[in-house]
């Protein structure tokens, strides 16, 4: 899982273009969205994107990514247990 | 055309890795891409709106030029009614591409909505707009070349209708790693006088 935890940290930097901010500035239970990261909804788009694209993971109900997005924890087990690739 | 005089309060040129603002060069780098470029002036002219990195590059542009120009005319306690005019060549051609390429094979369709949202070419008028706080006028057109007549007269209107108390007008335009950016802020009060002669001179330096 912490194998997982940290492809995800460096994904999403990567991802969402998050150039000021480094891996050992994101704890795996930070809020991703609001006073966490600070990501946005085009952001969201982006991730559910990244599940689909890296590991076979389609999310049909929006109301999901809530839950999911919580956190790198909360999506790191979320992909573990759901991922097709 | 109006009979009212305008003048050009301050100008800035971004090309060949260079920025220059009212005849001087504020930033320069070595030969590099502009995605380097842009990375590096963002770090020189010490900006800090992380919001930049998830730009695309007509958006960077355009924001860069922007944030020299409007650092010194903006008060964070009043209404600044600056309205913006730019005008460029390719439009978002560049993200547009950049956009096709995440939807053209079946096999592996993934649209990005990160570049998706980028692929109208007013939305760096957003961009300023947002960090800048301006709720004015903005308009953004299409030419096959630069065009310093509509610019001047569509300036002017805005000012002598009392539309807007600045303009900053622009030509950002941006493809495949060739990029040139002219800003001017144009307001009632100056020395130099906002004419299409006087324009086209700058805008070639």
């Amino acid at each position: 899982m912490q194998a997982l935890i940290q492809e995800l940290k460096e994904k999403i930097i990567a991802v969402l273009s998050l150039e000021d901010i480094n891996l050992e500035d994101i704890n795996d239970n930070d809020p991703l969205f609001g006073d966490g990261l600070g990501l946005d909804s085009i952001d969201a788009l982006e991730l559910i994107v990244m599940l689909d694209k890296d590991y076979g993971i389609k999310l049909t109900d929006p109301k999901e990514g809530k839950v999911i997005f919580q956190s790198i924890e909360t999506m790191a087990a979320y992909i573990a247990a759901n991922r097709l690739k | 055309m109006t009979e009212n005089k305008n003048y050009i309060h301050s100008f800035c040129t971004i090309q060949n890795n260079k920025i220059v603002l009212n005849d001087e060069t504020v930033f320069e780098a070595e030969s590099t891409s502009f995605a380097d470029f842009s990375k590096q002036a963002y770090k020189k002219l010490e900006i800090n709106y992380p919001k930049f990195f998830k730009m695309d590059s007509l958006s960077k542009l355009a924001f860069l030029g922007a944030e020299i120009l409007l650092k010194a005319e903006i008060d964070p306690e009043a209404e600044n009614n600056i309205a913006l005019v730019f005008a460029n060549k390719s439009s978002s051609l560049d993200t547009d591409v950049k956009y096709q390429e995440t939807i053209s094979h079946e096999e592996n369709y993934f649209p990005s909505p990160a570049v998706f949202v980028y692929t109208l070419p007013n939305i760096c008028l957003g961009e300023i707009s947002i960090r800048h706080q301006l709720k004015t006028e903005n308009s953004f057109f299409i030419f096959e070349e630069f065009n310093p007549e509509f610019l001047v007269n569509y300036a002017n209107v805005l000012l002598d209708t009392k539309k807007a108390d600045k303009v900053l007008c622009g030509w950002v335009e941006y493809f495949n790693e060739e990029y040139k950016a002219f800003l001017y802020l144009v307001a009632k009060e100056g020395v130099v006088e906002h004419q299409i002669e006087t324009i086209k001179t700058v805008y070639k330096k």
